[in-house]
């Protein structure tokens, strides 16, 4: 019984896991770029889903909190995948093709996310808002009317001077006024809580235990998330486009395919995925603006242990990591061998891991020993091509 | 540069693809130097000269994978010179290139239906594979599900071809069609061709070692150290030329 109780557990743990590398599989794993914003990404979810709640809050009192985890969900998605899409936008299709230097780019944007989340406030967002209607309303409007390539680049950056100025002058003045509406930080540095729905509290009694809802509810949107990845990927025009084109870029182009819009889409549904996992994990615990960084190694593992590119082993490998991470940590193992005598040095081997991070260290270095046998995962690419 | 401009002005008429003063670089090197060539219409133009003379350079920079420093590349009387690989590819080129490239974890027919991504106007409707595809090369028609990785290098060839045919393009560019495949595999690959030719009026840009292939071009263009040095018909093709420039 406690054994199904801890395999439960186990599951739940790894589902999230699994929710939150399917992303990174589709990013890391597809498009090869190595994104270490993807946790401050499943961060952002996570504050949609605060904000969405506190705003079902205001607006319809306690009852509104029964149904705030359905518009979070699509919330969540949108704005991570948004912030995915500009990041890619304006970053990463620069990039591509230098692990090295988006590496550093996305530390960096993490880094910037980070803060964003602790200062944002009103005269901030007033301030960014500012500056975005300026500079691609005024770049929208140079377009049109100025041909000259030289003129252009610097109207380019008189353009990018002023509004920078005006925004910035403009928060600094928002900033001065007394209007704490405007200066109070939206979410401040310090965790928030997400209360789960009504419904998602308490759970199903298995004997004397019980299998909380939350966890159900998050092991189910991982099903959901995995089938409609797998379809779309399969199945679809656009998840055709997307494989042909991480599979052979300029072939892709040379056959019609409209590379930039696929790579920008790519990115986007990855990011937009590590959003639903923030959604998930509100469910589980408080939020704060390090939380992206509990999960990036983790899920960097799994895709790694899963085989880059591998959809199927990026499932087996969360699920793999997250029990076994669960079963060492929560001292299962050691339970288990307790009772036989001549395995109490065993025994005691594990008690000695069973600690969440010691978990850890036990579960990397199983990982640092497996790669040494299979450097490309679970499930290496097979066939004619694999070795080219 | 001025005597291409001249050139180009002189060839205009009806030409599916000219290309004028045309100079391509790798980095420092220059690998074409003012290259013209023109595609007729509905007429196959065989690419021929040794090794590393920049053939395949140059059907590169005509299907827009390289940048071109200098000159212009026409299609179908628009320039196309700095417009990306896609859009040229919807604009009705469609390129069969050296090594086949084919998609490798991607199945047959789903390399097939990338072809269609070429076809202007394509609408929402069922995508499916006409007969035609597979009268030409029936070896396809059993490997649907097969992945494209998977296939010999012949039938990844006759693949290749089919994808470009998906798109319906006007220009065909074709790399070296017939290199490194078993000669049975040859012939059925240049009959279908010639039935392309035939059937679909396309025209073709070719580049070939085979000379029997060769000659069933219309025109040839012999090419030396990034330049074009001797053009005319194929049926004037002496045994000099071939001696110069064909690497048999």
């Amino acid at each position: 019984m406690l054994l199904l109780q801890s395999v439960f557990n186990g599951i739940s743990v790894s589902s999230v896991l699994l929710i939150a590398a399917l992303g990174l599989a589709i990013i890391f794993g597809l498009m090869g770029v190595i994104n270490l914003a993807h946790g401050e990404f499943i961060m952002l979810g996570a504050y949609a889903t605060f904000a969405v709640q506190s705003g079902f809050k205001a607006v319809l009192g306690e009852s509104g909190l029964s149904l705030y985890i359905i518009f979070a969900l699509p919330v969540a998605f949108i704005v991570t995948a948004l912030v995915g899409l500009a990041l890619e936008r304006s970053v990463i299709r620069f990039l591509y093709g230098r692990p090295l230097d988006t590496l550093l780019a996305t530390w960096g944007f993490s880094l910037i996310l980070r803060q964003f989340v602790r200062s944002v406030d009103w005269s901030l967002f007033i301030g960014i808002a500012v500056f975005c209607l300026l500079f691609f309303g005024g770049l929208a409007i140079l377009r049109r009317r100025l041909d000259g390539q030289q003129t252009r680049k610097g109207a380019n950056t008189i353009l990018l001077l002023l509004s920078l100025g005006i925004a910035i002058v403009t928060r600094v003045l928002l900033g001065q006024t007394d209007a704490t509406a405007l200066t109070k930080p939206w979410f401040s540095a310090r965790n928030v809580d997400v209360t789960a729905p009504n419904w998602l509290q308490g759970g199903v009694p298995i004997g004397s235990f019980q299998f909380p809802f939350a966890r159900l509810f998050i092991i189910a949107l991982t099903i959901v998330c995995v089938v409609a990845t797998y379809w779309f990927l399969q199945r679809s025009r656009w998840g055709l486009r997307i494989r042909a084109v991480t599979q052979n870029r300029s072939m892709s182009a040379c056959l019609g395919i409209p590379t930039r819009k696929v790579d920008a889409l790519t990115f986007a549904l990855g990011s937009g995925l590590a959003g639903i996992a923030g959604c998930a994990i509100t469910l589980l615990g408080s939020v704060g603006p390090n939380i992206g960084q509990n999960y990036i190694v983790d899920t960097f593992m799994v895709v790694v242990v899963g085989g880059v590119g591998n959809l199927v082993g990026t499932i087996v490998a969360a699920l793999a990591i997250g029990t076994l991470t669960y079963l060492i940590g929560s001292g299962m193992f050691a339970l288990l061998l307790t009772p036989v005598e001549a395995l109490n040095p065993l025994a005691d081997f594990f008690t000695f891991f069973a600690t969440t991070s010691m978990a850890k260290v036990m579960v990397f270095a199983l990982i640092i020993a497996f790669l040494q046998f299979r450097p490309s995962g679970i499930f290496p690419p097979k066939g004619r091509t694999a070795e080219s | 540069m001025n005597h291409s401009a001249v050139a180009s002005k002189a060839a205009s008429t009806n030409s599916m693809l000219q290309v004028s003063g045309l100079n391509v670089y790798y980095g420092e090197s220059h690998i074409l130097r003012n290259v013209d060539l023109s595609v007729p219409e509905g007429e196959m133009v065989c690419l021929i000269g040794r090794n590393g003379v920049g053939k395949t350079t140059l059907l590169k920079a005509v299907v827009g994978l390289l940048p071109s420093q200098s000159g212009t590349i026409a299609f179908a009387g628009k320039p196309v010179t700095d417009i990306s690989p896609d859009a040229r590819a919807r604009l009705g080129i469609g390129y069969v290139p050296q090594g086949r490239e084919i998609i490798p974890r991607v199945t047959v027919k789903e390399n097939l239906l990338l072809g269609l991504e070429a076809s202007q106007g394509s609408g929402k409707g069922k995508q499916s594979i006409p007969e035609e595809i597979f009268t030409l090369f029936p070896v396809l028609k059993s490997m649907l599900s097969r992945m494209g990785g998977d296939l010999s290098g012949g039938q990844q060839q006759q693949l290749a071809i089919a994808r470009a045919l998906m798109g319906r393009p006007q220009l065909l560019v074709l790399d070296e069609p017939t290199e490194g495949i078993q000669p049975s595999i040859v012939m059925e690959i240049e009959a279908a061709i010639r039935r392309i030719i035939e059937t679909t009026g396309v025209s073709v840009l070719l580049v070939e070692q085979h000379l029997h292939f060769v000659r069933q071009a219309d025109q040839y263009y012999a090419m030396q150290k990034g330049g074009i040095v001797a053009s005319g018909s194929t049926s004037e093709l002496s045994q000099e030329v071939i001696q110069r420039f064909l690497a048999v």
